[in-house]
Order: structure tokens, then sequence, then C-alpha cells
């Protein structure tokens, strides 16, 4: 958590450093916090593992560092504890653990991240015609995140992938759509409160137009709040992909997903804990991680927004 | 205020029309004839048709649509195709049993969470501050399967100290009143029971209180960090009033509300979807049989409950937006 | 300051208090519970003995009345609570006495004499006797195909139809009953034998097809007690058992443990002693755990990938056989079934008769799969989809993972296969429409007659159905009617060994394993015989 900062400061503050524009002083307050910048540390780290990953996989990186092949089968050594060789052990099929997980980086965040900006654009669209139309658009469509919210959404994600077909794709494109009513009404409720400014009834006065003052105004202005969220719900979406994976509905063999290689091998807690132990922390790491940034971006960004 | 309720219930009628929709609609997507689901692989062609026939699956769509709905105002949940038990009937021990776990996680979640909150906000930039958040960040981080497995690995498999699983000593079963078995064993003086009943909740209800109990950290310390710098409080303290109840009695009462809101949506949030904890400790839950009813393509089932879970949580955020005036008479609803 | 550091001191002294509490207060409970475990009921002569199985099983059953369902979970329970004119043997499929003593077929196999046991009592009170018998199967018989399943299957429909076997039921005094069928049915005595067609209280049933199957009344060694959905099922001793001296336990508690691993945690724990479904790659284990035992279900089915010979280039034997060659599969049972399975080459597992034994499976040779392709011009290979099976069954623990191997296996022949997996509903209602390439998929014998496995999986009658692969054959559609009808043992093993000949060099399968099903008990548990058939009869079950 970072230290608080309290409206009446930040207020005065926005006043004296006026000239140093807002994402400059968003940096600065977002740096003060340790435990965010800790946060952004973990995340970089995992986009680096994963970036790593790729390149090892490609090819890139010469042979033998012991990252290619991360579906190679090494039936002899299976389950073998941690040792110099293989630094996490070996799952059942005699995988090395340690190179899944880095593999398995790239999943995740690749679920995270685009899982999310589809929500945001879908969320986003929705949430500005709604706001800024109002009337009967506005009472669709609010009525609609109405009924998605009040779905468990584990529930809905299950009953979409169940439709689509079970893949990694398909458990995106459900995350996805189970967050969207989230960023709506956030931004509903922003575009209702910037729709009334001076400058938007200005803009509309000197005859401009409505995708016009759309794009240009209210949704620039929005973006704050979309950050911040949209940092948070990374984490949410890792989570969720990974529940999932565990339920056998997302990433199917042999994608080294962290979530499926929990499920993979939680009969093999007793015989072999470190099948369980290694891919567990780096969901929570990587959780972790983001939702420690998305806790500093909110109060350097958005000091008045609550979790 | 009654008023003010009406117009709510009101309001949740084309919401939850809107829902047997989209539900019917989703679960139609689904590819798979449920009577061949519920036969199975050894049945015969001509047992698959019948079974489609009875179930009235070859109507089109909107012909099945618009029966399901008059059943429903009729107060008829339908019948599970799988069980022939009526939804009625059957539902409600799940939703008992879920209902046991999610209060027994919310109440863990909230004395636990709330006191963190409280002196994480009152001892502000402490160590016990910064272990608490930091903690409430690692809690809300974790796969709760995870955490589930590790749990009942650790304290059942490893340290027998907690059973595995289910909701009671299965060989002493609770003879079920209500279904909600901790209401059940007290009602009949079995205090041995309640025992049991409560070491059955202690791991799953654990595993299940993590996430809420965090988010209940996290809001009350923010809530109670703007409400103590108000100037009620101040003078408070200026007339000398002792800090724990300044902390528990005043700040508490005004720093509730954003918390309720929250300890509300968890708890409507546990109802339907605590699937992979109930999976993991065998527990009798509405989750979990909402989600085989996918598996079975078992229709009415999971139109119904799904119905019942929506509706259990807009009451209980209904619940919560009249507690507010309860606890704060400056709020008035009109 | 000073007051701020006192206060939070005393709040963690209060918290660090009432954790001790706490597990004090768990301390002392757990001796508790440890006493009440191990007290169980009391013998005359005062010796403690424990008398309570507790069964962990993967699922609930759907219904307790054995005729109206196919699933397995609710023979589990339903074999206790009823029984069968006929039995099968203890761990094999041959005809044993049941609620018959006696049985014998007329000349021409049409007529079967079946003397009934005397003093027999329902749980309900109900006096056993020939009328109830011809009452049980007026009531199938005068079903249709939605509610009695097997029946149809078994018996080739209900009465009217055209293809139903048993014209007529009839008593011939209290305890003879007649059975007359239309015209000669081979596997007819294993038919009666299955569970399905237990013999029910007609006046439980009398009350109402719906209720009955809630509140089941059988003559079995166990009567029901009380059933709590998704979680247990209770049975308990019947005191008025014909059979002297059994049960000899009190009661069994059916448990609902849906996920293997818990399951398995729960039975390490002792909270169950006995657990269905244990993973292969758990079976070393439990073999190692001094608390527990290992139990082996003998293999009475097959698994095996499947070549929907209407796709090309699958309709080509030459591609079916090229597979056939290219799979390893003895290193799939190496190491999936952790060595506790037999590589299939037929159809059907060797313990049923009529296996032909002289079939020579494919070995694995990629270098003859490969001429195989460039005989039909594939020498290039070609692109497939290979589905792998979502779920764990007991002839396939873990279906995506032999999949991994396969395709490796056909990488290896030049075939790029593309693993697809959907929900296991979708799944079968996909591949019985012929929509995959090859798909895993298995079969679990319900009768152990050779008929259950050719004709029911491999008979052109039975495309769309359970022949996912839509292989037809005139000539072993021949072979598999004439079989049906063939009362005369040895000739009709004959048929099947001829059948399996033509399925082999056809090819429209890869038969890939027969697994051996386990089990984990605890170690002083005895008298347990896992059946073949997955429903196992536990009245001999008792603690040492």
């Amino acid at each position: 958590m970072s230290e608080f900062v309290p409206k009446v400061d930040g207020i005065t503050k926005n006043k004296i450093e006026k000239t140093a524009g807002p994402w400059r002083e968003a940096w600065n307050g977002f740096k003060k916090s340790k435990v965010a910048v800790a946060g952004m540390g973990i995340v970089l780290f995992f986009i680096l593992l994963a970036g790593f990953g790729f390149l090892a996989e490609q090819g890139y990186l010469g042979q033998n560092i012991g990252l290619e092949g991360i579906n190679d089968q090494k039936l002899s050594d299976r389950l073998l504890p941690p040792s110099s060789e293989y630094w996490f052990g070996t799952d059942d099929l005699g995988r090395d653990i340690f190179s899944r997980i880095v593999h398995g980086a790239r999943i995740s965040l690749w679920v995270g991240f685009f899982s999310v900006i589809g929500s945001v654009v879908v969320g986003s669209a929705l949430g500005i015609v709604a706001g800024y139309y109002g009337r009967w658009v506005d009472t669709i469509i609010s009525r609609v995140f109405d009924i998605m919210l009040a779905f468990p959404s584990i529930l809905l994600a299950i009953a979409i992938v169940s439709v689509l077909g079970p893949n990694l794709q398909n458990a995106l494109i459900a995350i996805a759509v189970i967050n969207v009513p989230n960023f709506g009404r956030l931004i509903r409720s922003k575009v209702l409160s910037i729709k009334e400014d001076e400058y938007i009834t200005a803009a509309k006065g000197i005859g401009m137009k409505d995708a016009r003052i759309l794009f240009s105004h209210i949704l620039p202005n929005s973006m704050a709040p979309v950050i911040v969220q949209g940092t948070l719900a990374i984490a949410t979406a890792i989570l969720e992909a990974a529940a999932l994976g565990f339920l056998g509905l997302g990433a199917q063999a042999p994608m080294p997903e962290w979530g499926k290689m929990l499920a993979d091998s939680k009969s093999f807690l007793h015989s072999a804990p470190w099948t369980m132990i290694f891919p567990g922390i780096a969901i929570m790491l990587t959780v972790l991680g983001f939702n420690l940034m998305g806790d500093g971006l909110r109060d350097a960004l958005d000091p008045k927004m609550k979790s | 205020m009654l008023s003010y309720i009406g117009k709510r219930l009101l309001q949740l009628i084309p919401v939850l029309l809107g829902m047997t929709f989209i539900v019917f609609m989703i679960i139609r997507a689904i590819p798979g004839n449920p009577a061949q689901i519920i036969l199975g692989q050894q049945a015969t062609k001509e047992s698959v048709e019948a079974l489609t026939i009875k179930l009235g699956l070859d109507n089109p769509w909107y012909v099945q649509y618009f029966k399901y709905l008059g059943d429903l105002f009729k107060g008829d949940l339908g019948e599970s195709m799988r069980t022939r038990a009526p939804v009625t009937d059957e539902i409600w021990p799940y939703l008992a049993a879920t209902f046991e776990l999610a209060l027994f996680a919310i109440v863990i979640a909230v004395i636990i969470g709330i006191n963190a909150g409280i002196i994480s906000a009152w001892f502000q930039n402490s160590w016990f501050d910064y272990t608490a958040m930091i903690l409430a960040l690692v809690g809300v981080s974790m796969p709760i399967f995870w955490l589930g497995l590790m749990g009942q690995w650790v304290f059942a498999v490893e340290n027998p100290w907690l059973p595995t699983g289910g909701r009671e000593e299965v060989r002493d079963p609770v003879n079920a009143i209500t279904n909600l078995y901790v209401i059940d064993t007290i009602i009949q003086g079995r205090f041995d029971q309640l025992w049991q009943v409560f070491r059955h909740l202690i791991l799953p209800g654990l595993a299940l209180a993590t996430i809420p109990m965090a988010i209940i950290a996290r809001m009350t310390r923010s809530s109670m960090l703007e409400v103590m710098r108000s100037d009620y409080i101040r003078t408070a303290r200026a007339k000398g009033q002792k800090m724990f109840w300044v902390v528990y009695k005043h700040a508490l009462k005004n720093a509730i509300i954003p918390v309720l809101t929250i300890i509300g949506l968890q708890m409507g949030m546990l109802l339907g979807g605590a699937i992979l904890t109930e999976t993991i400790f065998a527990w009798p839950g509405v989750g979990r049989y909402i989600y085989d009813a996918i598996g079975f393509r078992d229709y009415p089932v999971i139109q119904s409950s799904i119905l019942i879970v929506a509706l259990f949580f807009v009451m209980i955020n209904l619940l919560v937006d009249l507690l507010y005036s309860l606890i704060d008479p400056r709020i008035k609803y009109d | 300051m000073r007051k701020k550091k006192l206060g939070l001191l005393v709040l963690m002294l209060l918290l660090v208090l009432s954790t001790a509490l706490a597990a004090c207060g768990s301390d002392a409970g757990d001796g508790k519970k440890e006493e009440g475990k191990k007290e169980g009921t009391k013998t005359e002569d005062g010796k403690n003995v424990q008398d309570t199985l507790v069964f962990g099983r993967g699922g609930d059953s759907t219904s307790l009345d054995p005729s109206r369902v196919t699933e397995g979970e609710s023979f589990k329970v339903t074999v206790n609570l009823y029984e069968t004119l006929l039995n099968f043997g203890e761990q094999d499929t041959t005809i044993t006495p049941g609620l018959a003593t006696e049985w014998e077929p007329s000349e021409d196999g049409l007529t079967y004499t079946f003397k009934l046991r005397e003093g027999v009592k329902f749980h309900d009170g109900t006096d056993f006797n020939a009328d109830a018998v011809v009452k049980n199967f007026e009531r199938w018989a005068n079903g249709d195909a939605e509610k009695f399943p097997y029946y149809n299957s078994m018996f080739g429909g209900f009465k009217g139809d055209e293809g139903h076997v048993i014209e007529s039921v009839t008593a011939d005094g209290e305890n003879t009953v007649l059975i007359k069928l239309t015209r000669s049915q081979a596997p007819f005595l294993k038919n009666i034998a299955m569970s399905m067609f237990a013999i029910a209280s007609p006046t439980a049933f009398e009350l109402g097809d719906d209720q009955f199957e809630r509140k089941p009344v059988g003559t079995g060694p166990f009567q029901f007690v009380e059933w709590k959905p998704n979680e247990t099922i209770t049975i308990e001793k019947f005191d008025d058992y014909w059979d002297e001296g059994l049960p000899k336990l009190q009661k069994i508690i059916f448990r609902s443990i849906p996920d293997n691993s818990a399951r398995l945690n729960a039975l390490m724990a002792g909270d169950i002693e006995l657990a269905d479904g244990i993973n292969p790659s758990d079976g070393k284990s439990i073999e190692d755990n001094e608390k527990l035992q290992l139990f082996e279900r003998p293999s009475m089915n097959v698994g095996y990938l499947g070549l929907t010979v209407t796709r090309p280039p699958f309709d080509k034997k030459e591609v079916r056989q090229a597979i056939n060659y290219a799979i390893d599969k003895q290193s799939i049972v190496d190491s999936f079934f952790e060595g506790r399975a037999d590589v299939a080459k037929n159809p059907m597992p060797p313990s049923i008769s009529g296996y032909n034994d002289d079939v020579e499976g494919y070995e694995y040779n990629p270098e003859k799969a490969k001429e195989l392709l460039k005989s039909v011009g594939l020498e290039d290979g070609f692109e497939m989809e290979l589905w792998a099976m979502p779920v764990p069954r007991p002839y396939m623990p873990d279906g995506k993972k032999v999949a991994e191997v396969i395709q490796k296996n056909l990488a290896d022949i030049g075939i790029t296969a593309k693993i697809v997996s959907h929900e296991w509903a979708t799944y079968l209602e996909l591949a019985s429409k012929g929509d995959a390439d090859a798909f895993m998929l298995g079969w679990t014998g319900d009768n152990g007659d050779a008929d259950n496995f050719l004709y029911v999986l491999l008979d052109e009658d039975n495309i769309g159905s359970n022949n996912y692969t839509y292989y037809k054959n005139d000539e072993l559609h021949d072979i598999l009617i004439a079989a049906q009808t063939e009362v005369d043992e040895e000739k009709r093993n004959e048929l099947y060994k001829k059948a399996q000949v033509i399925i082999h060099e056809d090819a429209p399968w890869v038969p890939l394993a027969h697994s051996t099903p386990l089990l984990g008990g605890a170690k002083n548990l005895s008298g347990f015989l896992p059946h073949p058939t997955g429903s196992d009869l536990l009245s001999k079950v008792e603690f040492k």
C-alpha cells in the first residue's frame, strides 16, 4: 500500500506543479511510492521473462540455454525434484518446470493484457454511448450491464467457453466479456460528469460534431480511471484465466499455461509438491505485481478513486 | 422508505426478465443434446429420440422459452432433466450449503478484515500497517483453488487436524431440518455435531474468505483514514475521549458505509462463484450444482438456479443500501 | 507516541492469545474426534469394531432405480440394494445363482425356466416370489425407450415392438418363472444378470416411479437410509437378508468427492476408507503408504483411437493401417497407465470369451507406416485433427497427454496432427456425427459379452450411435448377427474370432490399451473384490 495522499494536499499540489503536465506529475507521484515501483519492477521482470522465452523459442539466443523445447518430453526424467539441472524440478512428462514457467509468463500476460484491452474497448464504447446519448440508449445499456453484473462472473465465463469451445483464445474472450460492464459503468459515470462541463457545452455551442467531442474531449479525460482500473483488471484476468485453465476450459495441452500446469499436477501434490508450488507462486507474483502497480497508479492519477 | 423498496423491486423485473432470456439463449447455444448426455454413451438412438421428445426439446426455441416463462410466473422452476426432481425441491440444500459457507467466510473476512483495516489506519505507516496491507495484496493475488489445495494438503493430510472436505462427519450425519447445519445442530442440541460442522467449515471458509478479507481490510483502511482526518473526530479527541473509543465508535460508524457495499458485493459473489472451492472441498454447494448442470446441459436447473442466485445477489445489494440509512440517518431514500 | 505503541502491543498480544486459544481448542477437539472414530458400535462381548465404510467416489447417483439409468455411479449403489435373478461371478462375468437358484433353457433356446430362492423378503416386508418377478418384467415391457433405456438396448424394444425379444414372462406356481423369447438370444442370461435388471419390490414401485427412485426397495444385503444429493448416500445392513452372516458391515456411506486429488487426500487423511478412480500415477504412493492398500479392478474395457472411415484419407485402409503401425502403444501404456494396462490388439479385452489371441497386433514400426503411406501416394504426409477427450475415464486416465504422444508419433511419419478438444458432452455428440478425423474414446463392457463390444461398437447397425467410426463391412455384419442367435458357445466364439480378424485387417481403430482401473483402501479393509463391471457388491467387506 502506498502512502495515502490526502485530497486537500493533492489539490494544492496540482496548482503548484501545473506546469509539469499531468502525466509527468502522475509519474512523480507514482515514483514516490516504493511499493508501487516494486510492483512495476515485478511486472517488468515478468514481461522480460516472457520476451526472453519468446526469443529462446525462436532460437535467437542460440541452442542449449535450457529454454528451448518446452514440450520436450523426457519420460526417464519424470517428477524429479529441483536440482541444478532442473531448477524447479520436472513434471510428470519429464518436462522442465522452470522453462515451462518462463514460457507460461507469455501466455498469462497475453491473456491478461488482451482480455483487458477487449473489455476496455467494448466497455468504453458502450459506456460513452450510454453516457453521452442518455435516454433509452442509456437505459438499455445500463440494464444489460446490471444483468451481467448479477451473474456470478465465473459461471458466465464457463457458459461462454462452453458455447465457443474450450481453448485459450475463447477463455480470453470470455474473460473480456465478463469485465465489460465494469469498464462500461466506469466510463459512463465519467462521461456523465464531464458532459455538463463548460468546455463541452462550449464545444457543442460552436457546432462541434458529436464524434469529435467524444474523441477529442471526453475520451482523453476519462483515461486516468481506465488505466488504473485496467491495471487492476489485468491482475484479475490472469487469475480468471488460471481458474478456467484449472477447470480444463482454458489453455489446452501442451501449452504451459500456469493454471493448467496446476491442474495437471494436482495429483502429484504428495509425491512432487514442486509441480504445484512453483506455478502457483508464479501466478501470485505476477498478479501481485499488477495489483501493486495499479494501487500506485490510482494514488498517483486519481486519488479520489477507491478500490 | 417503503416506496423506495417498491421502486427498487420494480426495477428488478426487467433485469431478471432480461436475465432469463440471456441465460436461455446462452445455454441453448452450447452444443450437445441433453437427452444424449443424460442417457450417456451406452444409450441407443431410440432412447435418445424418445427422451428428446419427452423433454420438449424438439419444439422451436421460442415455444420452449415462453413455456419456461409461463411456468416461472406460476412459480414452477421446472424439473431437472437428469434426476427428474423438481428444481424447487432440489436446489434448497445446495443453496443452504453455499449460504452457510459464504456466510462463514464473510464473517471471518469482516472480523479480521475490518479490524486489520482499522488498526492499519490507526497506526498508519507502522510495521503493522505495512505487513497487513502487503498481506492483503498477496491475498487478492492468489489463485484460491491453489490456496485451497495447499491448505488441504498441509492442514488435513500432512497434519490431520481438519477434515479434507464435506460438510459434516459422514459417520454421524446431521439430521437436516433447515439444511443450514449450524442451525440444525443447535436446535437439536447436538453441540458435538456443531463442533464437527464448524471444523468442516474452517478450511473452505478460510480459502473463500481470503479475497473478501483483503478487500475489506483495504477498504476499511482508506475509508477510516479519510474519516479520521475529519473535524469532528479531532474534536472528539480534543475532548479527551480515549483513542480506542474514538476509533471503534465514532470513526468506524462513519467509515463503514463503503465497506458495507463491498461486503454486500462479495457475499453475492460467493453465492454462485465458489465453484472451485466447492469442488476441492467436496462441498455440495450451488456453484458446483450449476457447473455440473452445465456439463449435463440440464437446462431447467441452469436457468432456474442462475436466476435464484442472481435474485439473491440483487436482494443482498438492496439490503445493503437499506442498511446505509439505518447506520447513517442522514441518508434518506425517497 | 508511547501510548500508540502500547496500544499496538496490546492488540498484538490479544491476537496471539486468541490464535493460541483457537489452537488449543482444536487440539482438544481432535482428541475427542479420534476417540469417537474408533468407538463404533460395541459387539456383545464389548469389543470395539469398525463397521462403517465410507466409500469416496467421483460423482453422485442420478437415480436409485437401476432400470431407469445408464450411468455407472448409480449402479455402484444399487448393486448393494437390489439383487438380480442371476449374478455375475465375484470378479468375472460368469453366471452364478442370484435370486434364482436354478435355471434351464429349453431345447430350442426359446424358453427359460428359473427356480426362485425361497424365504427372501424385500426390505419393506413384501415377499419375493414369482409374482414379483413377473410384475417387474411387466413394468419394463410396458415402458418406453426414454424410461428404461437399458431394457430397450438389451431386449430390443418393448411390448408390441418388432424387435422385442421377450415374448412373455409368466409365473408357474410360487417359485418358478418362465421367460419365453421370440427368438433365441445368446447373451440372454448375461443380460438378466446385469444390475439394471434388478428385481424391485412391486409394493414400492407401484406407488409411482418418480418417488420410487428416491426411496428404493430391493432384496439386497443393504437397505436404503438417506440420500443427501451430491454429498452422501447412506445404506445400512438389512437384518432379514436371506444369506446368513451377510452383510458384514453395519453401514456404508457413498460420498461424492468430484476432484480426484481431493479424494486421494481424503483417503490419506482417513476421512474415507475406500476411494474409487485413483490415478495410475498415484498407485505407487498408495502402495508405499503403510496405512493404505491398492486394489486393481479386473479389466473389461478398451481405450482406442477411432479413425472415421468416411473422412479422406481415412477411407483408405492403408492409411488406417499406417497409423496403427505408427503409434507406440507400449510406451503409452508404460508412461500413462504406469504399466497398469495391457497393450490392446483387438477391440475387446482378453478376459471375454471369444477373444482372438491369434490376431497379431500391429507392431510399432514407423518405417512400415511410411511405406504404406507411400503406397497410396501420401508419402508427404497430410494434416489431420486428432481429438483428445477432455475428461479422465477408467479406460483412459489422461486423454490429452496420450494425445500429445500420438501427435509426436504421427509427426515421425510426416503426418501433422492438430490436437482438438471439446467439452465431454460436445465431444461425444460431434464425434458421433462423424466430425472428427481421429478421436480417442473407449468402452467399458456392460455384461462381459463379446456382442457388447463388437456389435455395439463396430457394426453398421450402430452407426450414428456407438459406432463412431462409421465403419461398415457387410461380411462382418452377417457374422455378428449370426453370433447373436448362436446358442452354442463354441460356434459362437468361432464367429467372434473371425470377426476380430476382419476388424484387424480393416483397421477402423487403433486399439490402445485395456486398462486396470485402480482403487485405494484402508489397510485393514478385507473382503473387497472389485468387479470388472465397475459395480462392486460390498456384502463381504469388513474391517479386520
